[in-house]
């Protein structure tokens, strides 16, 4: 039998006393339950903003690129400063879902699918760039070498543009299949547990009619290894095919042969940055904090500290080899001594300060395990990157070989609403995503629940690292032989109604009579002419024997449980003796309000 | 013919790996395990062929990049050789570092696409195609294992099914036409 040892020194990934079916039941609720108002709230910000970027991009294209703050000195700045940026913020979702399954971590399991998630969906925001700021979008398809009625006249595969084209479908198609063979356990899982027809259907369709055969599973471990086996080089070579649009060129500035993995290590720092952003919300959200823990957000802002440590040697050696050439023309490259001093001064030192300075505050353990602190350096990269790349592509430009060609560049609206626009359109696409999808890879996380899981973790620490994970604590149920199946015992989760025993179920009123009073003044009573009484069993950790005391002692609703405090918890200890701590321990008023909110 | 196979519901992966263990020790035959996440090892305790997805991905990713080769050479050094920027479009191979990142990323394309869609064929998924778990319970926490029952004393597999731990033992018959 498997033993399921994990060093003691790893902390726990999922938190809380979870059975598999708990995580089954927390990865559902959000595709189960309804919106609430603060997704509305969000999701119609979003929206309007969607449309007005669409609107700008309507204009654009029926207008003209003229619209844009481009000149003839500088033809490249937000358009494609926001789709390396948008490419960049992808490259984290593969990361995580590829690169750290090679390395065997299994904390990328409560992560990677909203990653994966963030990766598409940034994705198809760049997608979007490369049509809309072509002069002729409506003849973008002859990017593509098709056989035509020109005598065959094919395309030059000889441009960074073309293989931008080849990289980018490429990617997202392969993200997008990655994505969505890990997803069918888990639509499948929606699909089983769902009582709508609707979502029944919709949810067979979208799970393939997957039933989790061993030979499935098999294959289908397989097929993930060999994808993130593919993905890794892939995710590698298209940050490093958008860093050639640079440079291959001769533009001083651009031509470095250092670009391919500072930019892909620079598009893994903001690529992090938005997960961070991102799924801090999330946990919140959606009540996945057991699974998104803090943990989970130190070992990202580690990542971080790394690619953002990257980013910054790359940085140092730009500045010493545009000193080092003794190019003259280099003296106004995007990092050198004329970009800190020129016109671009300020887009120049918010890089620095954005993406060198700032995240060196999470080398501070403290700061690294901070929340709030996390989710403002994370909103600070992003900010930073996005500079990153605009002084590469406009500072470069701005100054170069011929004076009498200097230029500015000062975007117009159209530049901003349509970048506006596409944040709006990732957030549309991603909150949608949150409340249809499964967020978690539940099937994934169930395989680390053993060895990683609070409760299996603490199980471990008491009876020794050999204990057998057959869920209770008593027995080996057929570790003798097969004829050691105990009736009743083996059956059951230590977590769940262990020790409720059936024997003693009444109350014994009459010595409790105060307590019970004093309970109820607490938490108020049960009016049945005005109120209904709610299904109190679904609180993990209330079974039906609970439920029936609770019941007696005039509990009904979710309502009465959400108002326990601690107090109320000792009272119900007291009068209900025989398993001290649990109401506590489960914190039942916290369930009981999530599930009032959900009525 | 009518044939009948039992199946047994387990609540634990553990359990479920040592109930196939012993299963198979019996000479019992497991027909197919239904379960709702990846169990490591389970598919040796049952005995099943290592697959052979990954070689056939690999086939695809030599497809994939003879393809890439072959279309630019033909584009770019037999169809129309130009000079674009002084190029050298002689030959495939003095053009050939402009060629490299087409040629990997075609690879990576036909050797995901073509594994992902074969995976697809072979395993049966599809759109439309109806799940066939059994019990709607083995996508959320149980584990379902079929034994054939056709050679076998029901009443003894089922006491030796239950002695492994099983929670729940059924007797299923299906009538097949023939």
């Amino acid at each position: 039998m498997s033993s399921h040892y994990e060093a003691p020194i790893r902390e726990p990934l999922v938190l809380g006393d979870k059975s598999y079916h708990d995580i089954s039941v927390d990865v559902g609720a959000p595709v189960l339950g309804k919106a609430n108002k603060s997704w509305w709230i969000v999701f119609t910000i979003s929206l309007i903003a969607f449309l007005w970027g669409l609107g700008c991009i309507i204009y654009t294209v029926s207008t003209g690129i003229g619209v844009w703050g481009l000149n003839k000195t500088i033809g490249w700045a937000w358009d494609i400063t926001n789709f390396v940026w948008w490419v960049g913020i992808g490259h984290a979702g593969t990361l995580i879902s590829a690169v750290l399954l090679l390395f065997r971590q299994k904390w990328r399991m409560a992560v990677n699918r909203s990653a994966e998630a963030m990766t598409i969906f940034a994705v198809v925001q760049a997608g979007l760039f490369p049509i809309i700021h072509m002069g002729r979008p409506w003849l973008a398809y002859w990017v593509l070498p098709i056989p035509n009625q020109f005598g065959s006249l094919w395309v030059n595969f000889n441009s960074p543009l073309l293989w931008d084209v080849f990289a980018i479908s490429t990617y997202l198609s392969v993200s997008l299949v990655f994505w969505w063979t890990g997803l069918l356990p888990d639509f499948a899982m929606i699909r089983d547990r769902t009582n709508s027809p609707f979502q029944k259907k919709i949810y067979s369709i979208l799970s393939f009619g997957w039933s989790g055969r061993v030979k499935d599973w098999q294959r289908f471990e397989e097929v993930s290894l060999v994808l993130a086996g593919l993905a890794t080089p892939l995710v590698l070579s298209v940050h490093t095919i958008v860093s050639f649009d640079f440079a291959t060129s001769v533009v001083p500035g651009w031509h470095s042969t250092i670009y391919p993995p500072y930019f892909v290590a620079g598009a893994i720092f903001s690529g992090f940055a938005m997960v961070q952003t991102l799924l801090i919300i999330m946990r919140k959200v959606s009540n996945l904090e057991d699974y998104i823990t803090v943990l989970h957000i130190e070992y990202m802002n580690k990542v971080i500290l790394l690619t953002g440590g990257i980013v910054t040697v790359a940085y140092l050696i730009e500045y010493f080899i545009a000193w080092y050439s003794g190019v003259p023309y280099e003296n106004y490259a995007y990092l050198s001594f004329g970009a800190a001093t020129g016109p671009y001064w300020w887009a120049f030192w918010a890089l620095i300060i954005c993406n060198l300075i700032v995240p060196l505050s999470l080398w501070v353990k403290k700061l690294r395990r901070n929340i709030v602190w996390t989710f403002i350096v994370a909103l600070i990269i992003n900010i930073g990157m996005w500079f990153e790349r605009f002084d590469i592509i406009v500072v470069d430009l701005s100054k170069d070989r011929l004076t009498s060609s200097w230029a500015m560049f000062q975007p117009t609206f159209v530049d901003i609403g349509t970048f506006m626009g596409t944040i709006g359109f990732f957030f549309v696409l991603f909150l949608l995503y949150a409340r249809t999808f499964p967020v978690i890879a539940q099937a994934e996380v169930k395989t680390i629940l053993k060895s990683s899981g609070a409760s299996f973790k603490r199980l471990r620490a008491v009876h020794g690292d050999d204990h057998s994970h057959v869920q209770t604590v008593e027995e080996y149920p057929a570790d003798a032989g097969p004829a050691a199946n105990i009736l009743d015992k083996n059956f059951e989760s230590p977590f769940n109604s262990s020790s409720e025993d059936v024997e003693k179920n009444s109350v014994d009123f009459e010595k409790d009579k105060g307590k019970i009073d004093d309970l109820l003044n607490a938490i108020g009573t049960f009016n049945p002419d005005t109120e209904t009484q709610d299904d109190l069993k679904k609180i993990n950790g209330v079974g039906p024997v609970m439920e029936q005391k609770l019941h007696q002692l005039g509990i009904f609703t979710f309502d009465q449980v959400s108002r326990m405090t601690d107090r109320e918890y000792d009272l119900l200890d007291e009068i209900i003796s025989e398993f001290p701590g649990r109401a506590k321990r489960d914190d039942w008023a916290g369930q009981a309000l999530i599930l009032k909110n959900k009525n | 013919m009518a044939s009948k196979k039992i199946h047994a519901i387990y609540t634990d992966d553990d359990l479920l790996m040592q109930a196939v263990k012993q299963t198979r020790a019996t000479n019992y035959h497991i027909s197919e395990v239904f379960t709702p996440f990846p169990v490591h090892g389970l598919d040796h305790a049952v005995g099943l062929a290592p697959t052979r997805i990954a070689i056939t991905s690999f086939l695809y990713g030599l497809v994939g990049l003879s393809f890439a080769v072959w279309m630019m050479n033909y584009i770019m050094i037999e169809d129309w050789p130009q000079n674009i920027g002084g190029k050298p479009s002689f030959t495939f191979y003095q053009n050939m570092p402009a060629f490299i990142p087409i040629m990997f990323e075609l690879t990576v394309f036909f050797a995901a696409h073509l594994m992902v869609i074969t995976f697809y064929m072979r395993s049966k998924l599809w759109p439309f195609k109806k799940a066939e778990n059994p019990d709607l319970r083995t996508t959320d926490d149980h584990f379902l294992m079929e034994v054939e029952a056709d050679n076998h004393d029901v009443e003894i597999l089922t006491k030796f099914l239950y002695d492994t731990g099983a929670s729940e033992i059924s007797l299923i018959e299906n009538e097949q036409d023939h």
